[in-house]
Parts: C-alpha cells; structure tokens; sequence
C-alpha cells in the first residue's frame, strides 16, 4: 500500500547498525501526517549522513513551508550508512523517510538539495534504493519527479539524465508554486501523465527539465549550443530570488535531533545574499542581491526558537554576517537579553577588522574565548587583489593581535591554495605572514601563549562566478606548494612551535572540479564510480581518488579537459542556459580584471557595478538600518507545557 | 528566562525530584547520551527551574539511575532532579513530558523526602523479551536447561575486546510464554542488579550456549524486543518493590 510504514521491518535490521536512533525520526518539530489526507506528496533529501545533513537549514525551511499547507505533507530522507545500506539490499527494505518511515518511491515529488557535488553518488544510491530507475527516460507515472535544488542545481548538468528537474536559487517560493501544480495536475486526473506534469513545470521559466533541452557539440568537444527540443520551454531557466525576510521567518519550529549532529544550535539566518565580489565564492554570486532580515524579526525568531527547542546555543548565519547593517545593535542586543543564562551566541564570521572583533567580544561576554578565525584566503597581496578580498598585510596582522591583546589565545587563519595565477611564491607569503602574527602577538602580549593555525582549502573553479573560464592547479603542484608551505613554516623553530597547519591534499577539489563544471557526459563517471562502490564521496575516508580516475578512463572522460584546461570567452559554457542574473559578460570583465589585478567594491556601499542580477530578476537591495532596538526580554516564571 | 542565576554564585538545592520515565516504540533506539541530552534541553523547554553546579562550567543537577540499552524499550528508568525553586511534582511532570518527543515519556513526578540514593534502591529489573524465529517449545526446553545450570558463561563484545560474563547467576528466574506457531515467542525474566549488569541479550546468548537455541529472523537474536517494565528493590519473595514507594508514603518537607 501506498504511504505504509516501512518501519516493522526496519526494526528487526537496526539493531545490527551503528546509532539506528539517525533512522527512527521522532525529532522535536516534526510533522506526521495521513498519507491519504493530502494530495501532494513531497519526499526531501539532503544527501549526506543524518548527523550532517538534518541541520541543514534548506531543508528544514521548505520541510516547514510544505507541511503548513492543508494539501501537502513532507517527510525527510538522508543517506544510509553502509552498514544499513548492506541489510537494506539484503532484505528488500527500500530507502525510506525518516519522518512516518514511507518509502522515498511512493512520493509525488523527491527533492533534494545539494549544497557540494560530491554528493552525487549518494542521489544515485538514494534513486536505486529507493527503487527508482536511475534515469529520467525510464521512470513511468509511478515515480516521484525527482527535483535538484541548492547551490550545485546552477549547473545540474553532470547529473542532468538522473534528475528530472532542477530548481534555481531560493526554495521556499519555488516549492510551493511546484506543489500548486502538481495539486491542480492530479485533481484534473493527471492528463498526459508524467510528460505533461514536467512540461507544465518548465513553463513556468524557473523550473529546468533537462530532458527538454539537447546538446550539440563541436568536433573538439567543446558545446555548440543547449537548446529546447519543443517549441514551448523557454531558452533560458532562471532562478528564484525570495524578497522580504521578515515575512518568511522560518524555521520558526527547527528540528531537534535526538542524535548528535554536527551543528547543535538554534540557526537564523540573519541576511541572503553577499557583493563583497570575493571572485571565487559561488554562494556569494548566485544569491545576489543582499537581502536582510530585519533586527526585530531576528530578535522574534531567536526568542520562540530556544523556547520551542531548548537550545542553548543561537548561531546568526549569513556569509558574512559582520556585515548586516544593524549588526552592533543586534549582538548588544542579544548578549544584553540573555546575559545571565546559559545562552551562548555566535557569529560565524571571518572579516578581518577590529569592528569583528568587537561583535565577538560581545557575544563572548560570559567569558569564554573560544577561537577566532580570519579569512585573508590569499597568502600574498597580489593575490587577494586577484581574488577580490581586499585585506592589507598590515591590517591583517594588525587585527590579530588586537584579538590576542583582548584575550584570545589561539586565533584560525583560513587561506586557500590553487588559486588563479598562483605561484610558490604565493602560498608561501602564508608562512611568512603567521610567523609575523605570533612575532608581533608575543611582542604585544608579553606572552608565549598566542597561538595561529593556518588552515588551508582547495580551490574549486564554479560556475557562475568569474573564475568559471580559468584552469585549475595540477594536484601534484598543490601538494608540492603545501609541502614547502610546511617547511617554510616550521623553518623558524620557535615561531614554527605556535603555529599549526592543516589542509586537504589536492586530489578531492580536482574532483569536485569536474562535477562542477560538468556536463552532460560526465554523468557516466558519476554512474560508473557509484556501481564500483563510491559512496559519501565528501567524507575523506570514504573518498577514492584512484576510484574516480578509473571510472573516467572506463567510460571514456578526459579529466583534465574539464579540470586544468583554461575556456575561452567564446566558448559555450554548459550552464548558459540557466540564468542567475549574473551578465556573462559582466563576469568576463571581471575575469579580466582578476587577472590584471583589478579589485572591484561592494554595491552596498558604492554604487551599481552593473553586474547584471537586479535589473534581470527585478530585485534589489534590501538593507536596513531600521533604527530599531531590541527591548529586555521580561523574565518567565513558572513552567510551561508545550502543545 | 528561567536561566538567570544570581551573580556570584549558583542558587542552592531547595528540592529534589524523582523522575520515572519510559523509552517506547521507536524511540527505544535512543543512547543513553541522546536521553541525556534531550533531558537537558527539555528541562529548558519547560522553564524547570533547575539547579546549577558550581565551578567554571556549571552542569545541571541531573542525576540518572539506570540506562537501558540502545534499541532496548523501557518502561521503569528512574532519574532525579535537583532544583532551586520547589515545583508542584504533577506539573513538572505534565511540562516535561510536553516537552519531550513522544515515546520518551516522563510517568511520575515523587519529590524526594526519604535519605538514601535511588539507585541503591535499584536491586532488580524484570523484562518482557520477545523473541523472534523460535518456537515455544525450543525456548521452553532451552529455559528449562539454562535454569538448571549453575554457571552459563556468554561472550560479549565490549570496548576493551571479548570477554566472559556469568549470563545465569543473575537470573532470578524466567518463564517462557506465548502460543505455538507464533512467529515469536515471550520469556518473563527477572534479573538480579549486578556488575557488569546481565542484559537480555546475554540470556538469549546463554540459551543458546546451553541449548543451542537459535532464530530465524534476520537478525537473529539481535532483533529481540527487550521491554523492561519494573526496576526497583529485590525482596526475598522474589518481588520486586517501585523504588519510589517510600517517597510516595512520605510527605514531603519543603513540596
Ligand atoms: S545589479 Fe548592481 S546593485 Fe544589484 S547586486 Fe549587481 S551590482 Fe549590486
């Protein structure tokens, strides 16, 4: 029967696997409604382990929007383990949700947000779990609409013939407008079947469905055009920009797991959207323009949060949250309302100035110094102005030492390696420039006890960014330049003994690279690495290099084409068709102005830079100040019982 | 908030409160960890007014007496709570249990009149373990040859490797039931507090040392529904006495 729990029979397999208490739902938030009550049926994925991905703000959003309405139910999925995976397979038990334990196959819709490419391989075990043909063309009526969404959906093309749509930009609009035609589908008797369902979608222009695009390519390889194969689809799919924070105050019920996460805290997301232009940073281009949601609605949100969750810990989220416009008056705020409690605050932040050091100092009010962390991520001058990331070496060592002057004792440098035009020399600055913080820390403090960890990335050209045309470093190179790096670092005994290093070799970006600026026929390497095994392909001891390079050579993809091999102006990108409002030419300039060095301001505080989002999606900047305070919260007494 | 704590120092213990709680259905898959974590948070869902700790890194007075084991249900697990303003028990209970998932239920709220700890009130448990793939009539004769041994010895897997533990000298007593041809069958058991504690599935392993009791279900034993539905004092009888009785029959000082 549609929608039965599936639940009888996983009990009997979960008391053979690690923490089963990730598979059995039951969280604090949840929503468990009759599968005949409603008529649409949302299934929603963040494919990776439970304990990563039920944080996921994404998904708890749309998981609250769908539930609140009459005609809908959503339940959530996650990636099994290999140990249950195993028994799943063995004893017939299909990927089932979490939520009412239904299987994933009997729901209208299976959405699921990607936030990294390496969870491809996990859709793929999710879909043959789950008892869905792996490919879009042999699904029937019986199937749900399998959807993409989150940052890696702005180029779905690697996983174009597994999906059967994808959704651009903010979700919570874009669900609901899907779930209204999907309901109106099925009360019409669902004419034309599974064809017409998708049609209709793509019709409204920010649904992409692959199926309906072809691509033609050139002799070399390169892509001739992606164009409609019938006359009524659009030639371009755009993306969803949801306007006005303060009136979608979600999640205003977050889920709260019975099982340890990585993140055990009450999230808002205090704005959307970042132009400070750094040119590497994906999530800053595509979520244009700068959205903030207001100081009151934030301070509401944080209130009924706790209390609905029993959190004690709030994180204010956005991708640079130093710059909200209000952001004094929010942490003075918020610190003055919960002084006294065991209510910690944080601010994921990493803007090297002394005013980020003062908000920190404000939430770490109770006294705890934990760390702090500095995002320079060029190791010379010359390359931030590559990069975009406007940080002096002055500055940076300037504000470093205020942090240990003010109490901190051990302070994170996060760089990145790989970068566009990059030389030894470069990274190498990064040695020079720690060695000068603890220099100048032990000066300033008079004490030994300062301590810096330089901790490194690897750089991942994306789509939808200026670097989207440049070549990415050879692996050998980058771990060759972090080699040096290490012993340069530890070349003075003394200084070296405060200062720790930690990165990632450079093996798994190169296959990031590769998924993410994919196209169609790299779906074959994403096949053949999960039918040999690949799994959980962002987690460092599940991932095989060697598996991914065999897998390319089996089905006949060159991995450097796609990876070190510089694009041209001309050459058609495989995710022109999907618009993010970003003017490729505008982004061109900007490659051009990377490479000559060329920084590029913020358009919150310098007028239009005329990169194109705000005319094309009809937005614009939303900032405050309002000039609003927030008031002393009156203490409760007494307890409360929830309903 | 019910947080606020007065400068220079924690607000002492006015009232201690004796909890029984149950682990059901699915949510008996729940770590002790897990519990004790969804406990803190729900004593601040419900505005508890708990007490603190002092030190540099105040916990809350939140002591626990038992802890089932992972994937094992239970309908008798005991903690106590230490507060800094006296509470109507009733009403902590109904605010609690609100604030908790269902299937982590809190039963009874005692406020703590009698010296002593709880847990050394805790002497014995008696369980309802369903067994999965074997027949009454195995288990019955597999019952009837463990009980007539004086010593089973049972391999358990533990963090520090494999090692042996006496899976009958607990073992109060134990009594299969159930009906022919169902596709499990029950045992009552009774089992002694001891250290390290014998836990149901240790006596299925020891029937099958024994007897050479084995399950057709897929995970064989492993898939056995353990309910543990009494803890409490041991009497000579063989009864076993709530542990929170004596609160119950004294009232209370300061409730
Ligand atoms: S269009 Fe102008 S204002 Fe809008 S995000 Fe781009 S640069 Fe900023």
């Amino acid at each position: 029967m549609r929608g039965e729990s599936l639940f009888p029979q996983l009990e009997q397999l979960l008391p053979q696997v690690s923490k089963p208490i990730q598979y059995v739902g039951g969280e604090l938030g949840v929503t468990v409604k009759p599968w005949d009550s409603v008529p649409v049926h949302w299934a929603l994925m963040y494919p990776d382990a439970y304990e990563v991905g039920l944080p996921n703000q994404g998904v708890q959003i749309l998981y609250e929007v769908l539930n609140e309405r009459a005609d809908a139910l959503a339940e959530r999925t996650y990636a099994v383990w290999p140990d249950l995976e195993k028994l799943m397979r063995t004893y017939q038990v299909p990927q089932f949700t979490v939520d009412s334990h239904r299987s994933v196959g009997h729901f209208d819709l299976f959405g699921v947000s990607f936030s990294t490419e390496l969870g491809y391989t996990n859709l793929l075990n999710a879909l043959d779990l789950a008892f869905i043909p792996l490919l879009s063309k042999d699904r029937t009526d019986e199937h749900p609409i399998v959807i993409a969404g989150g940052h890696a959906a702005f180029n779905p093309e690697p996983i174009a013939d597994f999906i059967d749509a994808a959704v651009l930009g903010d979700g919570e609009e874009a669900v609901l407008e899907i779930t209204d035609i999907v309901a109106a589908w099925k009360a019409e008797g669902s004419p034309g079947g599974r064809d017409e369902l998708l049609l209709r979608l793509a019709k409204t222009e920010s649904v992409y469905v692959p199926r309906f695009y072809d691509v033609d390519y050139l002799p070399d390889g390169r892509i001739q055009r992606v164009i409609p194969n019938r006359a009524d689809v659009p030639f371009r799919v755009h993306k969803r920009t949801t306007m006005d924070l303060d009136a979608w105050p979600y999640p205003k019920k977050p889920l709260v797991p019975l099982a340890e996460t990585v993140h055990e805290r009450f999230a808002v997301e205090i704005f959307r959207g970042c132009t400070r232009g750094c040119r590497f940073c994906q999530a800053g281009m595509i979520t244009r323009p700068v959205r903030e949601r207001s100081i009151s609605t934030v301070g509401q949100m944080v209130k009924e949060g706790l209390e609905f969750s029993g959190f004690h810990e709030v994180g204010l989220l956005s991708l640079s949250s130093a710059d909200h416009s209000e952001i004094g008056d929010m942490c003075k705020g918020l610190a003055d309302q919960y002084a006294g409690t065991n209510v910690s605050l944080s601010l994921p932040s990493t803007r090297v100035d002394a005013f980020n050091i003062d908000l920190a100092q404000e939430l770490s009010r109770n006294g705890r110094r934990s760390g702090l962390t500095f995002a320079p991520e060029g190791g010379s001058e010359r390359i931030r102005r590559v990069i975009n990331k406007m940080v002096s070496e002055e500055d940076l060592i300037r504000t470093v030492v205020t942090a240990y002057t003010n109490g901190w004792r051990q302070v994170k440098l996060y760089f990145m390696c790989g970068l566009p035009t990059e030389t030894d020399e470069d990274v190498l600055q990064i040695a020079r420039l720690a060695q000068e913080v603890i220099k100048n820390g032990r000066a300033a403090t008079g004490s030994r006890d300062v301590r810096c960890t330089v901790s490194i990335g690897g750089f991942v050209p994306k789509p939808h960014t200026p670097f989207q045309w440049a070549p990415m470093e050879h692996p050998e190179v980058i771990d060759n330049r972090l080699k040096q790096l290490k012993q340069a670092i530890n070349s003075d005994r003394s200084l070296g003994k405060s200062i720790g290093m930690r990165y990632h070799d450079g093996e798994p970006s190169l296959i990031e690279g590769l998924l993410a600026r994919g196209d169609r026929r790299v779906g074959a390497v994403i096949r053949e690495v999960w039918e040999q095994g690949g799994r959980f392909d962002g987690w460092s001891e599940h991932f095989s290099y060697q598996r991914w390079i065999d897998a390319c050579a089996a089905v006949g993809i060159d991995v450097w084409w796609y990876t070190t091999r510089e694009r041209k102006q001309e050459e058609v990108l495989p995710w022109d068709h999907l618009d993010s409002g970003l003017d490729k030419d505008w982004l061109w300039q900007d490659w051009q102005d990377a490479l000559t060095e060329f920084e590029q301001d913020d358009c919150r505080w310098t007028p239009c830079f005329d990169c194109g989002v705000c005319p094309s999606m009809d937005t614009s900047i939303q900032i405050g100040p309002t000039g609003h305070k927030l008031l002393p919260l009156t203490p409760v007494n007494g307890l409360r019982v929830t309903t | 908030m019910s947080k606020r704590q007065p400068p220079g120092g924690q607000a002492p213990v006015v009232q201690r409160v004796r909890i029984r709680y149950a682990k059901r259905g699915p949510l008996r898959f729940t770590s002790h960890r897990d519990f004790a974590r969804a406990i803190e948070r729900a004593i601040h869902r419900a505005n508890v007014p708990i007490a603190y700790s002092q030190g540099f890194t105040p916990h809350p007075k939140i002591s626990f007496c038992s802890a089932a084991p992972t994937g094992v249900a239970s309908e008798a697990e005991y903690l106590e709570l230490g507060l800094r303003e006296a509470v109507e028990p009733e009403q902590l209970r109904t605010a609690l249990d609100s604030a908790l998932s269902p299937g982590l239920d809190i039963l009874e709220a005692v406020v703590s009149s009698t010296p002593g700890s709880l847990a050394d009130r805790i002497t014995a448990a008696r369980w309802r373990v369903e067994v999965p793939g074997v027949t009454l009539s195995s288990l019955s004769s597999a019952v009837d040859a463990f009980m007539a041994q004086e010593e089973v010895l049972v391999e358990r897997l533990t963090k520090q490797g494999r090692r042996n533990v006496d899976a009958r000298g607990a073992v109060v007593n134990m009594a299969p039931y159930g009906s022919e041809g169902a596709p499990c069958a029950i045992l009552d058991l009774v089992v002694r507090q001891v250290t390290p504690s014998v836990r149901p599935d240790d006596v299925l392993s020891g029937l099958s040392v024994v007897a050479g009791l084995e399950s057709s279900a897929p995970g064989g034993f492993l898939s056995c529904r353990a309910t543990r539905l009494v803890q409490g004092t041991l009497t000579p009888q063989g009864e076993i006495v709530d542990p929170l009785e004596l609160d119950r029959a004294t009232p209370a000082v300061n409730g």
